[in-house]
């Protein structure tokens, strides 16, 4: 049974056998997600075609994470609109500094499994991790969501994905995604829901399951959902700010009903995964890519800040130093993030290996600010995308990868497996 | 929406991504639309901007605008004159951001078009003649919601009229 539709039917109250891809349903939405970028936008929308009154505001939420700390005055200017209309309206904001939005809304507790989530930004399918319904729109939809508590939607076509097998040594959630975007390529999934299950899954922590459905939107995908388990209901638990109930009984992708495609991935099979410049579908396995100098190393994002990304990345850098011939740059993603990194020890790691520390912030990953490619450079990361251009100069060139390989390679200032350096 | 377009074609490739279209390097101009679109599809084609005519077509493959959720991306290219992106196939944020802020965009196959082509489009039916090498085809007919918002002009407009 697919996990979307069986969504899909309870907010709607549709019976689920007679959802089908291709139909529209419109529901309601839990959480109305934007940013820094797309909710100046949304305000212009909303100030001048409604009445000027938000429906439910206690599901809207609000993230400064882009271009924060301001960048220059344009940022403070965009910011300063979005704060104060958070002001007048009641909404939540997280101001500067608080943290990147979906790393933020999931340690916060603002997601339970079982909610749609609507986000202006395309990273909203990291949600689908905690078995949410989540998918990314545009500026005028949140605006639209704010007015009415509703978005549309297309129901898509439904692919299982059965992640099987062991992990390997330095292998986690982000080799799993970055090889299936390998496989299937950038538009392998377009229109299409991904909905994850099989044995490796419920052996991932949940950290690298955020990882996996924060890229799902890299293959086209409108959502990556994946089963909601004992860890899922724990992580909630210990969070959840609204009172919310564990999936019925039978709420499972067991059966193959539903399903217009399933595909199986031997996750055993899996070596550190290296994106090339270019793509994220152009994945390769570390151990077979020619010798790639690099002049930065990011870790952090949306992607890969969370706090198991970031004990990887300290374990393997631990007591060396970062090249002298490369930028290391750390983003802790939050703000509690950040000070549990001090409290805990791993600050003092990265900092002893030379490491640039940075507020939370978006920052390099969509070229914005706090380490941006000259012409020429090319940057290894723990981010999301690597199309021309995206972290600064057209061109620079950016290789996407897990904490671990990007701790080594910082180590080595060319792109090598941990193995090689330990 | 005007019902029938013509233009010239400026073609490109499958993959076009946000990225390509609207810089998060110019994000800098971001409150002032006319100014971030002088920069549309630059990295893809620098040269774009300078040659681009009111009523123009963006044409291009597989995947058109996939990456970022920014609806800054289809807003630049309808501020910059283009009356229409024609595309194999078009990634499902840029597509429906395109079609709430009421760009029109019409999936068909594209690979039999050049830069420079002139063609004749009829939003209504859908139908896009090639008028510099005399062939026509049809393209995917828009369903449901998205058909009823692009009639209304757009998902402000469509959403005021159901209030």
């Amino acid at each position: 049974m697919s996990l979307a539709r069986n969504i899909f039917a309870e907010k709607t109250g549709i019976d689920s056998k007679k959802l089908s891809a291709g139909q529209f349903v419109e529901a309601d939405a839990d959480v109305i997600l934007s940013n820094d970028i797309t909710t100046p936008l949304a305000i212009d929308a909303f100030e001048k075609h409604s009445e000027g009154r938000i429906a439910y505001p206690e599901r809207v939420v609000l993230v400064a994470d882009h271009f924060t700390p301001n960048k220059d005055i344009n940022s403070a200017e965009q910011v300063k609109k979005v704060r104060n209309f958070a002001k007048s309206h009641g909404v939540k904001f997280f101001d500067a500094g608080c943290g990147i939005e979906h790393v933020l809304l999931t340690e916060q507790g603002l997601v339970v499994p079982m909610d749609i989530v609507i986000g202006a930004d395309s990273h909203t399918v990291t949600y689908g991790a905690l078995g949410a319904l989540a998918s990314g729109m545009g500026s005028t939809d949140i605006a639209a969501a704010w007015v009415t508590g509703k978005a549309w939607f297309k129901v898509p076509e439904a692919v299982k994905i059965v992640l099987k097998g062991q992990l390997g040594e330095y292998v986690s959630g982000k080799d799993i995604i970055l090889y299936l975007i390998g496989q299937i390529g950038v538009d392998g999934a377009l229109y299409k829901g991904l909905e994850f299950t099989g044995d490796a899954l419920s052996e991932l922590s949940l950290d690298s399951r955020f990882t996996i459905a924060n890229m799902t939107v890299e293959c086209g995908a409108k959502y990556g959902i994946m089963e909601v388990d004992d860890k899922v209901i724990d992580y909630t638990e210990k969070r959840a700010q609204r009172p919310y109930s564990p999936p019925p009984a039978g709420y499972s992708i067991e059966t193959d009903k539903d399903f217009d495609e399933i595909m199986e991935i031997d996750c055993s099979q899996i070596d550190p995964q290296v994106a090339l410049h270019g793509s994220p579908a152009n994945a390769h396995s570390v151990n077979e890519i020619e010798k790639i100098g690099i002049d930065q190393v990011v870790i952090g994002s949306c992607t890969n800040g969370r706090w198991e990304d970031y004990v990887r990345a300290a374990e393997i850098i631990k007591g060396k130093k970062a090249s002298p011939s490369l930028r290391f740059i750390v983003i802790p993603s939050t703000a509690s993030l950040y000070s549990r990194m001090v409290k805990e020890g791993l600050a003092e790691v990265f900092l002893d290996a030379g490491a640039v520390m940075s507020p939370p912030t978006c920052g390099p990953c969509l070229g914005g600010h706090m380490g941006i490619l000259a012409s020429g450079e090319k940057a290894l990361a723990t981010t999301n995308r690597n199309f021309t251009g995206r972290m600064g100069h057209k061109d620079s060139e950016v290789y996407l990868c897990n904490p671990e390989v990007a701790a080594a390679s910082a180590v080595s200032g060319y792109i090598i497996s941990p193995g090689e350096i330990k | 929406m005007k019902k029938q377009l013509k233009g010239k074609v400026h073609k490109f490739g499958n993959n076009i991504s946000t990225d390509l279209i609207c810089p998060g390097k110019y994000f800098h101009l971001r409150s002032d639309i006319k100014k971030l679109a002088g920069h549309t599809l630059e990295d893809a084609d620098p040269e774009f901007i300078k040659k681009v005519q009111p009523g123009d077509f963006v044409v291009a493959g597989e995947n058109f605008g996939c990456g970022s959720s920014r609806e800054h991306a289809p807003l630049i290219i309808k501020e910059s004159g283009v009356g229409a992106v024609l595309a194999g196939s078009f990634a499902r944020i840029f597509f429906r951001n395109a079609v709430n802020i009421g760009l029109p965009v019409m999936e068909l196959d594209t690979s039999g078009m050049e830069s420079g082509d002139e063609l004749l489009i009829d939003a209504e039916s859908g139908k896009v003649k090639n008028l510099s090498k005399n062939t026509e085809l049809t393209a995917t007919p828009l369903t449901g919601v998205m058909k009823d918002i692009l009639e209304a002009g757009g998902l402000k407009e469509y959403v005021r009229k159901g209030l």
